[in-house]
């Protein structure tokens, strides 16, 4: 599975949001926390506003904040936004009987694949990835 | 509110209420599956499978299964849980998490360090909860097919 940069670029952000929902973010100290283009973050971030998961701030001090719900957002919610996670297979027509049906079948395979991956996405809710992470941190911390 | 919550181990008394918790996620009555899993983890007085209930104020709320398997399909022992069911007036109270909790204590007691468990792929609710508990996709991949036209 290859992710497109906006939906990395989202999850970065949303999850940075959402990790203190109270805190106001501008798009260039995540951009800056991640080593991402502003400006294509700057992008993202104008269609999480548009899905509700997040709210501009203006004038002095604005920012970002996150306004969604953690524990019912999932981080498939978020790639949705952007892209349908849908692997293409990228086959002309075929010209018999027989090369139709491998087509089928590899079609057949991709759908099992892609539905694996949503299951896996669409069951990590923001606040488990929140948790995983902040468990990852404390861990590297010990070692 | 979990420090009113109380896991203990399944007693006879529990099984209609049980039953009545299951047919929230499962809408089929199955009394003879719930008395089998009593005679099984609890009547058998097992060392490595474990029916517990959660309890508030004098009410079951919730219930785990769970047992220590060895060598199916290959793997060494670890641990199964199989069951889970909370009602749904107390959820998102931690119930589930403790619950679990306790069963991964008594499986680890039981001499196991894995926990494993299977759950539809459509059960959000579940599979979200099992993720929040820090399972992961596991090393054994279920595969099925129909046999009904052979």
């Amino acid at each position: 599975m290859k992710m497109h940069k906006a939906s990395l670029f989202a999850l970065y952000a949303v999850l940075e949001l959402a990790s203190d929902p109270e805190r106001q973010l501008s798009a260039t100290d995540i951009a800056d926390h991640y080593g991402i283009s502003t400006h294509h973050l700057a992008k993202v971030l104008r269609t999480l506003v548009r899905s509700g998961l997040v709210q501009a701030v203006r004038g002095a001090g604005g920012g970002y904040r996150f306004v969604g719900v953690v524990n019912r957002t999932t981080l498939l919610d978020v790639i949705e936004l952007f892209e349908t996670l849908e692997s293409e297979l990228d086959a002309p027509p075929p010209k018999g009987q027989a090369g139709g049906a491998v087509i089928e079948e590899l079609q057949s395979i991709t759908r099992e694949i892609d539905e694996l991956t949503k299951a896996v996405l669409d069951t990590i809710t923001l606040e488990t990835a929140l948790n995983s992470s902040r468990l990852r941190t404390k861990l590297a911390a010990q070692a | 509110m979990t420090d009113q919550v109380t896991i203990r181990n399944a007693i006879l008394a529990d099984l209609d209420t049980l039953i009545e918790l299951d047919l929230v996620a499962v809408a089929e009555e199955k009394p003879a599956y719930w008395r089998g899993i009593f005679d099984r983890y609890v009547a058998a007085g097992r060392d490595d499978g474990f029916f517990l209930v959660a309890e508030m104020n004098d009410e079951v709320i919730g219930f785990i299964v769970g047992e220590v398997r060895a060598w199916e399909f290959g793997s060494p022992p670890c641990g199964w849980v199989f069951a889970l069911g909370v009602s749904p007036k107390t959820r998102e109270l931690g119930v589930g998490q403790l619950m679990l909790e306790e069963m991964c204590q008594r499986l680890k007691k039981a001499g196991v360090t894995t926990l494993r468990t299977m759950v539809d792929r459509e059960n959000k609710l579940t599979l979200s909860f099992f993720r929040s508990q820090g399972l992961r996709t596991g090393r054994y991949i279920e595969l099925e097919k129909s046999i009904d036209d052979i």
